[in-house]
């Protein structure tokens, strides 16, 4: 049994709370009580059916105002899988919410409306799950039933899908057709699709192949703490302590410390308390290195015959977060994953238009929501792979000097040679 | 099947690890907050795979009520003397003695929201940036938004609307002073993933988790233990049963449920078939509005 990390992008016109509501159900996550309160809200509000959305609005705010506000999460498991919804708004002023849910997310649901087919907001999404390098798209055509169960209603969005897919280089890509509020094709394949040959959306869910997308090829392990007992019997005893980001490490790796470039080989691993022999992404581990090396939390441990890049000048995408505007010329600090260095964005390069991908002209402020392309000039190297790359080390954050705020993500692309 | 796999608890008890080392990385002053529920004792378990064979770089802070179940104190002294780390009891009995509180009132007055004074107290006392928890977003439906790191203000508030995006496994704790971070590792564990770690890593728990005799008082449906902080009518009807706790928390507003079970691999049976959620069955607390977690939480529970 593994864990699946999906998010749900859509809106509730599309169906989208209705689907989660209905995964939950049919897998008996939701319990008794819980749908006594969701029938007693509905009971307050008066208005009639049993209304499944309640179930992820976790916030008094977003009950009033029927709307997702933040990023929610839900959980249920099947004997197969322990999986994770991040339950993200889908408008376009919530855009810096998906972007935090497609963060780690190993599979997206984008629900597109039969009715209406490939849409604005369609694209948009598709931007956000291709920006992020989400490694599995199911484009769920839902509300099939209003269509009548149409074959060529479905076909006809598939290959306007098939579009933007191609725009955008998605390479995994599932296509379902759905009733969410029905049940079509959620848990069992429905008979109300004889035309559709694949399988139920759990069953996709259930059987997709995540371990291919963990890197085990270059590795890379950021330090987090050093373990130092300081006790007599444990004297020399001195532990780097991480999570693996991506790779294996073995003892007598050789290995280079990042930024200082200082090498050694590896003596010693831990894994939970256990001595091993090697260690793999993403286990946390100690590792123990044979020479006495000055090491803090930030450097990142590589292998020598395997470096990432090494630059104090970098271009990347940026997802503003903050309602304080981004403009060339501040200072931030830079934060990726241990490793925290200020930085000035020095230049906003162009703005991305998220519905059509394309690039508009170079705005002197990026607002909250939108994301920009900028180049980056950090205050010490950054040891960093390209996002596209090594989602574990090619992202990163930007901390507001003074509210302290997260204000932006940033998606590493290059790093900028003169 | 390849060997570079991990399993699910092995993944949760990874991130679990390294959330605690990036508290450990980015605060000076951080807390464990120790309940005695099998939740925190689950967090003592994984500070020891955090940080072995050093010390934690964080004392165990235990919020006494005054309304534990004896057999939770009894195990928590044991097992801090057995782990050999720090550990801070501060009673909420003398808040309300110093601060002048006002209690409850009722059958099953409850302590439960006024050991948010107790606790920002401490948070003072010791300067605290940090406090680690043992809460899950599978608990309540205002815990599913919550952050892993989450930013509380002066007065302990979390304000829902003003979170921080927390991206990948990437946590922003820098704050300013007088606000804290309450983070929290196990926030992507369920209760059964909770039970399931337990039995694979063979961890002991209070008795009181496994099925027992106890005198209990039926009060809307659920029963709750007859105890000295209870104050029983003449109607009240008082009956014999076997019952275990699905969470320990005080004696006033933690209801038991009837079960046989006297081992984990029937308490997971349980869990597996039962039609109620944890906090529904069993917290008295949580009934009282739609929000009433989240109100809590605003105030500076956890």
């Amino acid at each position: 049994m593994d864990i699946l990390r999906f998010i749900t992008a859509g809106s509730v016109d599309d169906g989208k709370s209705t689907l989660i509501g209905r995964l939950l159900f049919d897998s008996k996550s939701i319990l008794i009580d819980q749908l006594a309160a969701i029938e007693k809200q509905t009971r307050n509000r008066q208005d009639g059916e049993i209304d499944l959305a309640l179930l992820t609005d976790g916030l008094r705010a977003e009950r009033e105002q029927g709307i997702t506000i933040d990023v929610a999460y839900k959980y249920f498991s099947t004997p197969k899988r322990k999986f994770i919804i991040a339950d993200a708004p889908g408008h376009i002023q919530y855009t810096r919410n998906m972007v935090t849910g497609a963060s780690n997310a190993d599979l997206a649901i984008i629900l597109v409306d039969a009715r209406n087919g490939v849409v604005e907001q369609t694209r948009r999404h598709s931007i956000i799950a291709s920006l992020l390098n989400i490694p599995h798209i199911v484009i769920a055509v839902n509300k099939m039933d209003l269509v009548g169960y149409s074959q060529d209603v479905y076909n006809n969005i598939l290959i306007d899908y098939a579009e933007v897919a191609k725009s955008l280089g998605l390479k995994d890509v599932i296509y379902i057709p759905i009733s969410a509020i029905n049940g079509d094709n959620i848990v069992d394949t429905s008979t109300n699709f004889p035309w559709y040959e694949g399988e139920s959306l759990l069953h996709i869910l259930e059987n997709i192949e995540v371990y291919n997308d963990i890197n085990l090829d270059d590795p890379r392990f950021p330090v987090q703490y050093v373990i130092r007992p300081q006790r007599e019997d444990l004297h020399d005893y001195r532990g780097y302590a991480g999570k693996i980001a991506s790779g294996i490490y073995k003892t007598g790796d050789k290995v280079v410390i990042l930024p200082s470039e200082i090498t050694s080989t590896i003596s010693a691993i831990e894994v939970s308390g256990q001595e091993v022999q090697e260690a793999f992404a993403p286990q946390s581990a100690i590792l123990h290195l044979a020479d006495d090396v000055d090491i803090s939390r930030g450097d990142v441990i590589v292998n020598q015959n395997n470096l990432p890049q090494l630059s104090n000048e970098l271009e990347v995408f940026i997802c503003w977060m903050d309602h304080k505007p981004l403009q060339a010329g501040n200072k931030y600090f830079f934060q990726v994953n241990s490793r925290v260095v200020r930085c000035v964005v020095k230049e906003i390069k162009y703005k991305l238009d998220v519905n059509t991908l394309q690039k508009l002209d170079a705005p002197d402020k990026a607002g909250l929501n939108d994301i920009v392309n900028a180049t980056i000039k950090t205050a010490s190297p950054i040891p960093f792979d390209s996002y596209k790359k090594l989602r574990t080390n090619g992202g990163a954050i930007l901390i507001d000097e003074t509210s302290l705020l997260t204000a932006g993500a940033c998606m590493i692309q290059d790093a900028i040679t003169d | 099947m390849s060997s570079y796999r991990l399993d699910y608890l092995d993944h949760l008890e990874s991130e679990a690890i390294h959330i605690f080392r990036e508290v450990a990385g980015q605060f000076e002053k951080p807390a464990l907050l120790f309940s005695g529920g099998k939740d925190s004792i689950t967090l003592v378990h994984l500070a020891l795979k955090a940080f072995r064979p050093g010390k934690f770089p964080f004392p165990l802070v235990h919020i006494d009520t005054g309304h534990n179940f004896p057999e939770a104190l009894d195990f928590r002294d044991k097992l801090v003397t057995e782990i050999g780390e720090k550990l801070i009891v501060r009673k909420v009995e003398d808040t309300i003695r110093s601060k002048n509180l006002t209690e409850q009132k009722g059958k099953f007055a409850s302590r439960n929201a006024l050991q948010t004074y107790t606790l920002l107290d401490v948070i003072e006392e010791f300067g605290f940036d940090a406090c680690i928890g043992g809460a899950r977003r599978d608990e309540e439906k205002a815990r599913a938004k919550e952050r892993i790191f989450s930013v509380r203000d002066e007065f302990g508030q979390w304000n829902p609307k003003l979170q921080r995006p927390e991206l990948w496994n990437t946590y922003n704790g820098k704050i300013h002073k007088g606000e804290n971070v309450r983070a929290f590792p196990i926030s992507n564990w369920t209760e059964l993933d909770i039970w399931n770690y337990i039995k694979r890593k063979n961890i002991e728990l209070p008795s009181i988790y496994f099925s027992h005799e106890r005198k209990v008082l039926e009060h809307e449906g659920q029963l709750v233990a007859v105890s000295e902080f209870i104050n029983l009518e003449p109607t009240d009807i008082v009956t014999s049963k076997k019952v275990r706790y699905r969470t320990v928390g005080d004696m006033t507003c933690t209801a038991a449920v009837e079960s046989t079970a006297s081992n984990i691999d029937d308490i997971i049976t349980e869990i597996i078939a039962t039609k109620t959620s944890e906090r529904g069955e069993t917290r008295i607390d949580d009934k009282v509005s739609e929000a009433a977690m989240e109100d809590r939480k605003k105030n500076g529970y956890f």
